[in-house]
């Protein structure tokens, strides 16, 4: 019963994810949902923008370059996060 | 009794951890290793790459060398205070550069009317990116090996042995 | 009816091994009592997601989106942009995670998650 029930549970939660990739968009298709949104504007507008002709990087560090701050303050967090936890005290060390 | 002498020699140079091959590959592979996570950073804006993942290649880097070199000479060298300060330091230029854009009288982090962008598609442009991708490296790089450090220090027990 | 959606199901056949896995990775988690195997579970599930998350961007014939004179098309940037910030959040709890693994093996001396709910059941009755 034990080794039964989650191999059920993932075969439900399987089956659901197999039949929406099936109702998804065709892989690669220029047409779709997802490519009409901001994209042409950065593709367009990035190297006259910003100077990079990288538009990944022109995005996340210059149109999103306040979210990639809060990025870096959560490796921040991280380290600190680590440290607390794993800090044995100075005679220890 | 000469065997068990002999076995027991044995046993503490391999506690000791000198292998010959690791580290004569290791000294040659380093430099190599490091180059090319400075040119994934210096090109962060012309090519794939960028701060992270250059961080990440120079860090991984790094922690290869505390691995082969063991504690003989990475403990003054390369010690957890050194990769604090690379960490704090690439946070606080990143902030710096934010106020730069506040100062001239723009929003924080704008680079276009404040820092040159150049032309694009050469290596000294883009104004604010470059610097930030340098510092992002210097941060994530610093990161990476404080967390090795701190993991590798924190499972030890007290008499330093893991 | 059947063909059509195995068709489909070839057509998409990134999404399709994003949620082959997702699934593997939600396995390991339910069944493995390792915290190290359950966590390694975590990464693979993580691994899923960004794996997904990227295919979407992906358009017929397109180059990665770095401007060079002569290429036309390109892949949706977005999804990659964000995927960045992912990879960041997931190094971060990864680190975490193994600082908190090391302090309940110096605490319970075991990484069995079941043997861990035995002691702490023991302790409080």
């Amino acid at each position: 019963m034990k080794k039964v029930l989650p191999v059920l549970v993932l075969a439900a939660i399987g089956m659901l994810l197999v039949l929406t990739v099936a109702e998804m968009p065709t892989f690669g298709d220029g047409q779709a949902p997802a490519h009409r949104g901001v994209m042409d504007k950065y593709l367009r507008d990035s190297a006259q923008d910003t100077g990079a002709i990288n538009t990944i990087a022109a995005i996340i560090l210059d149109y999103r370059a306040y979210d990639t701050l809060g990025e870096a303050t959560v490796l921040f967090v991280a380290v600190l996060a680590v440290s607390a936890a794993l800090y044995q005290g100075e005679h220890h060390a | 009794m000469w065997l068990f002498w002999q076995f027991r020699r044995l046993c503490t140079k391999v506690n000791t951890m000198h292998d010959m091959v690791l580290e004569v590959v290791n000294r040659l592979l380093l430099p190599f290793i490091q180059l090319f996570g400075m040119y994934i950073l210096f090109h962060g804006h012309l090519s794939p790459g960028g701060g992270f993942s250059g961080g990440a290649v120079i860090g991984a880097s790094l922690i290869l060398y505390s691995l082969t070199f063991r504690f003989a000479r990475v403990k003054h060298r390369l010690d957890h205070d050194t990769s604090v300060f690379f960490e704090a330091a690439g946070a606080l230029i990143y902030v710096a550069i934010g106020f730069v854009g506040l100062f001239f009288g723009y929003n924080f982090l704008t680079n276009r009317g404040v820092f040159p962008l150049g032309v694009p598609g050469q290596l000294w442009s883009s104004g604010m990116i470059l610097i930030i991708t340098l510092a992002l490296g210097a941060k994530v790089s610093g990161t990476i090996l404080s967390l090795f450090q701190e993991l590798l220090e924190g499972g030890s027990d007290e008499h330093g042995n893991p | 009816m059947s063909m059509e959606i195995l068709e489909r199901l070839y057509g998409n056949i990134y999404y399709l091994t994003s949620v082959i896995l997702f699934v593997i990775g939600f396995h390991t988690m339910l069944t493995h009592r390792n915290l190290i195997k359950k966590l390694m579970a975590l990464n693979i599930m993580d691994t899923a997601i960004f794996l997904f998350f990227v295919a979407i961007g992906y358009r017929q014939g397109g180059q990665a989106p770095i401007l060079l004179p002569g290429v036309t098309s390109f892949v949706n940037p977005v999804p990659s942009a964000l995927i960045l910030t992912g990879i960041v959040i997931s190094v971060s709890f990864t680190a975490f995670a193994l600082a908190l693994v090391v302090l309940l093996y110096k605490h319970y001396g075991t990484l069995d998650s079941d043997e861990i709910i035995a002691i702490r059941g023991k302790k409080h009755v």
